[in-house]
């Protein structure tokens, strides 16, 4: 049967055919190698429309997906409430079929909801200029990373041992193959003095929360840029990085409206001070006006982009994972000033109602006795493995597994998403070992 | 949209766009002041009016789904809906990438018979899923190549060789993975220019990037000599894949002599754009580079799927496995489509092109006249000649309801209009479009004017772009 | 047309000497015109030494990036601020108010082997020429 996706017909076939010249399609790739042509492909055979959705969504019932399971797992992916609007606006092909904004006057959509992006991250994290979206949290502190070496024209990178692992390895990765050094240090060791950054995360990877203010001043006392890892949803009550003098805010934008889509795609939020925006890597949106003088968007300040400055480009990249920004402006106009602090009062409350549960069950204990978010971590009577092995049986994910860093720990995730109930029946199984 | 407004203009205190639940537990203490943040100030505005604002700014934009979008080297096609709809499916969207292996045993077989497809389509031995753009492809690749011959004690291999047509990310992932460049010429046919390559490929050099088809829409068809010439040398040949388009289902990388390959499946598979993300940019390389892919990729262990970091991974590249939700609409277009359904859209994505080519030859310089293949490159300089930029070409399309070709890329071709119109596209379309593309070079010759004041009945017309960049206005400001 | 008591670079930078071995450089009417409305220029610090021919800065208009070179050896004196804050001042008077900066010169024999006004006149109409082709 004729594909849906390839509306010519055989007679629009030949006339074209007979416009270009040639007698036959195969004739047109003469310039291919005639050993390479005709490769034979190993392939599925093909499915129609009822077929694909029939047999890919037994493969998705094969999944215990969150709608059917309780989900106690955060460790950077956050099972956060998605208002309806979020997915309706974005489902909106005029958004998701169009290309990167290069032509203005048509991309006004577009290129008004990244300003509105922009604008909100920028209230959000307290800081002063925001770009338009990168990857994930993981790649846009590495590109944090990497600025910071250019700004300060320092090879060497600190993280703070209490940073997500996998973002220290992902900053790993980028900043040595440019051939710079990173070090990784205790939270409270002096900053060493020819460090162009320090990286720490707020709240960290075990969910405590610090006062800053003294990392900060560390960094700045030998010249280096202090480069704030935060969970967004945690602003809504915890100060902001612009608020305790970070020099670039980045932040995973997957919990602002966005499914966790086993792990991808995720959403880069990047802010910096105005001062290092040259330098700030990723696409910008700015305000202007047309020939008539009606207000107008543009990217701008393209000159730092690749395709214009190629190697000597801030960076490498292209896409602003725009779609992602559009979830997360619609998620943060939906909730508003009280909403955004709503859903981090629910999470705050619930987490540590959870804590407290857990901690006077015989055998478990809290690892931090610090101030928390919506994660913590918990000393386990048995391995973590056995305990969620348990949960899930019971319709629960549970925790992620840290015992390779702290001994029988289990770091535990609650949001809004999480019931009385289903703390309730996870303590309860807790206490059944 | 009659009137311009932004959020915080429609905001009123007291409004908020979704009801949230009631705390169902007990308050707990909370912590030190200095912790906490007093202001958050954060527009207000009730649903409807949220609906309104955002459906309003949908209505401004322009997608596949509105008209004709041939944007060269962007392969904008159709994205099925179908598509859209399962990897919405709660048992794809709904999933924690640090779940338990046996919970998502569904979404890991996907991944490794996404996988496997990929290697089969390009004709290598594994893949990476992990990239999550066509960039973040190529940076991939690259530091696979270094991880390559580092492993080898080949230390002092430290420069990359790009073509002068290469995409702005070839040269800026080069350096980002820690590679100076070289930059190999191409020949007046637009090939490589093998004397330029010849001269260049010496023992400091890890590779050749080398996107094919090539940005002129044309293939070399010296390919296995340059591939003989870089593996000659001791170097790699990678291939930017932004244009597999062209040969899907016809043509393995690997037939082609090339060493590793990224792919990216927002182009040639059928995955929205999404303005500008997500996309996803898999890497597919030959056994030889399979121990050095990032971590992780997915294996099957007696009937079970299982996350694995190959044995001497370049490491985290990103933070999960990769852009899943965009694999889950790849892998369903490569199912939807079978070995031949898959030769078939590249067939007509080349005989569109062609079509178009000869239609537009006589009214657009052609700089380089043989057949292309699934996107052609013109030149507007005849249209130069009379004071007309392919800007105002491009401009002028709009007014028409078609969307520009790429213009002023690739660089080496002067005013350059890159036109790819894909296979998803109907001769009539086409035609549309070609009688645009004459009249705009009759107006050219005869009435400049209505292209530089192009376009006329768009929301907004030419910005003022110099403005943008000198006093850039980047955000609003609330403050009580 | 340049001014006669200019010299000039291949790279379409001009220098205009001036007494006690000094002088203001700029960019010049054709390299303005070919970059478009400029939006940024990166000068070098006053202070700065700098050698013939080296980037000692840059300049961008909307959609290039163009290096600046130094005509000539020397110090860097003065940047010329009110050309910082509002770089489209090259675009109107390149040659005039949009000047760059102004440098000691430490080897004044430099000079001697730039071109003159006649001189790069003709070599930017043979630029055209060439392009038009």
């Amino acid at each position: 049967m004729a594909s849906p996706y390839l509306p010519n017909t055989d007679a629009d076939r030949r006339i074209m055919l007979q416009e270009i010249g040639v007698g036959s399609i195969d004739e047109l790739f003469q310039d291919i190698p005639e050993q390479a042509r005709h490769a034979q492909f190993q392939l599925p055979a093909p499915l129609s429309e009822l077929e694909l959705k029939k047999e890919l969504g037994q493969l998705a019932g094969r999944n215990a997906s969150l709608d059917r399971y309780a989900c106690f797992l955060g460790a950077g992916s956050y099972h956060h409430f998605i208002p309806s609007t979020v997915e309706h606006i974005i489902g909106r092909s005029e958004f998701y079929t169009a290309y990167t904004p290069y032509q203005a006057e048509v991309s006004q959509g577009t290129l008004q909801a990244v300003y509105e992006y922009q604008s909100l991250v920028c209230q959000l994290t307290g800081m002063e200029v925001s770009n338009a979206g990168m990857y994930d949290c993981s790649t846009a502190a590495a590109e944090a990373a990497l600025m910071a070496c250019t700004i300060k024209k320092r090879g060497k990178v600190v993280m703070s041992n209490t940073v997500n692992p996998t973002y220290r390895d992902v900053v790993r990765t980028y900043v040595e193959a440019r051939g710079f050094s990173v070090q990784t240090a205790e939270p409270n060791s002096p900053v060493i003095s020819d460090s162009s950054c320090l990286i720490i995360q707020q709240p960290d990877f075990f969910g405590c929360l610090e006062e800053i203010e003294t990392c900060v001043q560390k960094a700045h006392d030998v010249g280096a840029l202090l480069i704030a890892i935060v969970d967004p949803i945690s602003l809504g009550m915890f100060r902001a990085p612009g608020q305790y003098g970070a020099d670039i805010a980045v932040a995973d934008g997957q919990a602002l409206g966005n499914p966790t889509s086993f792990g991808g795609p995720g959403l880069g939020i990047f802010a910096c001070r105005r001062e290092y925006l040259r330098q700030m890597p990723g696409r910008i949106v700015g305000k202007t006006v047309d020939v008539d003088g009606r207000p107008g968007y543009v990217m701008t300040l393209v000159t730092r982009e690749q395709y214009i400055r190629r190697e000597r480009a801030t960076s490498n990249i292209c896409t602003s994972e725009a779609l992602m920004a559009l979830a997360a402006t619609v998620y943060l106009a939906a909730l508003g000033r009280r909403g955004v602090r709503h859903v981090a009062e629910l999470c705050y409350h619930k987490a540590h109602y959870a804590a407290e549960r857990i901690a006077k069950l015989k055998g478990y204990s809290l690892v931090f006795s610090k101030p928390f978010f919506k994660e913590f971590a918990v000393r386990c009577p048995v391995a973590p493995s056995r305990i969620n092995q348990a949960l899930l049986n019971e319709r629960i994910i549970g925790g992620l597994d840290i015992s390779h860093i702290i001994d029988k720990a289990m770091l535990l995730c609650v949001t809004e998403m999480n019931t009385k109930q289903e703390i309730d029946r996870l303590v309860e199984i807790l206490g059944g070992f | 949209m009659n009137k311009h407004y932004l959020l915080p203009d429609i905001s009123q205190p007291g409004k908020i766009g979704c009801s949230l639940p009631a705390l169902d537990v007990p308050e707990s203490k909370l912590p030190p002041r200095g912790l906490l943040r007093q202001d958050l100030e954060l527009p207000e505005v009730s649903e409807v009016e949220l609906i309104r604002y955002f459906t309003a700014l949908s209505k401004l934009n322009y997608g596949v789904d509105t008209g004709f979008y041939p944007l060269g080297s962007c392969t904008m096609k159709y994205n099925p809906k179908c598509h859209e709809d399962i990897a919405r499916l709660a048992g794809f969207a709904a999933l924690h990438p640090l779940q338990p292996e046996e919970s998502v045993q569904g979404a890991l077989q996907l991944m490794f018979e996404l996988q496997q497809c990929l290697a089969e389509i390009t004709g290598m031995d594994a893949t990476s899923l992990v990239p999550v753009a066509g960039a973040h492809g190529e940076f991939t690749g690259l530091l696979l190549a270094k991880a390559y011959h580092q492993d080898r004690g080949a230390k002092a291999r430290k420069k990359i060789l790009l073509t002068d047509s290469a995409h702005g990310t070839n040269p800026a992932s080069a350096v980002m993975s820690g590679f100076e460049i070289g930059v190999v010429a191409s020949d007046s046919e637009g090939n490589v220019d093998l004397k330029s390559l010849d001269a260049m490929m010496n023992e400091e050099v890890a590779g050749l990037t080398l996107t094919m088809p090539t940005t002129l829409g044309l293939f070399d068809p010296r390919i296995l000599e340059i591939s003989q010439l870089v593996h000659d040398r001791g170097g790699l040949l990678g291939a930017d894949g932004a244009n597999l388009n062209a040969f899907l289902g016809q043509v393995k990388f690997g037939e082609l002599g090339y060493d590793y390959v990224q792919l990216n499946l927002h182009k040639t598979f059928s995955t929205p754009h999404g303005g500008g993300g997500p996309g996803s940019g898999p890497v597919c390389v030959r056994r030889s580079l399979a121990d050095f892919l990032p971590s992780p990729v997915v294996i099957r262990n007696n009937g079970m799927y299982k996350l694995a970091s190959p044995a001497k991974s370049i490491g985290k590249i990103a933070n999960f496995c990769g852009n899943f939700g965009v694999m889950c609409k790849a892998y369903a277009y490569i199912r939807s489509l079978g070995a031949a359904g898959m030769k078939e859209v590249s067939e007509h994505a080349v005989l569109n092109a062609n079509y178009l080519k000869e239609k537009l030859k006589p009214y657009y310089h052609l700089p380089y006249d043989r057949p292309c293949m699934h996107e052609v490159v013109f030149s507007g300089k005849r249209q130069k000649a009379r004071g007309v930029h392919t800007v105002d070409i491009a401009k002028r399309l709009l007014d028409y309801g078609l969307h520009p070709p790429t213009v002023y890329f690739p660089l080496i071709v002067e005013e350059a209009l890159m036109i790819e119109p894909t296979e998803t596209e109907s001769k009539q379309t086409i035609d549309v479009f070609i009688e645009a593309m004459k009249e705009i070079a009759r107006d050219a010759e005869n009435n400049p004017e209505v292209l530089h004041t192009a376009p006329h009945n768009t929301p907004v017309k030419r910005l003022d772009d110099a403005r943008a960049a000198r006093s850039p206005d980047l955000r609003w400001e609330m403050r009580t | 047309m340049a001014p006669k008591e200019y010299k000039y670079t291949l790279e379409h930078e001009w220098i205009c000497p001036e007494s006690k071995n000094k002088g203001k450089a700029g960019l010049t009417d054709y390299a303005q015109s070919q970059l478009g409305d400029l939006v940024f220029l990166d000068l070098p610090a006053p202070g700065t030494q700098v050698e013939q021919g080296k980037k000692i800065g840059e300049v961008e208009s909307v959609k290039a990036v163009s290096d600046i070179f130094a005509p000539v050896s020397g110090r860097v004196l003065e940047v010329n601020q009110t050309v910082v804050d509002e770089p489209g001042l090259v675009n109107k008077d390149p040659y005039g108010a949009g000047w760059l900066f102004r440098l000691e010169l430490s080897k004044p024999s430099e000079l001697d082997a730039l071109m003159d006004s006649e001189k790069y006149d003709k070599f930017v109409a043979e630029l055209s020429e060439a392009e038009s082709k």
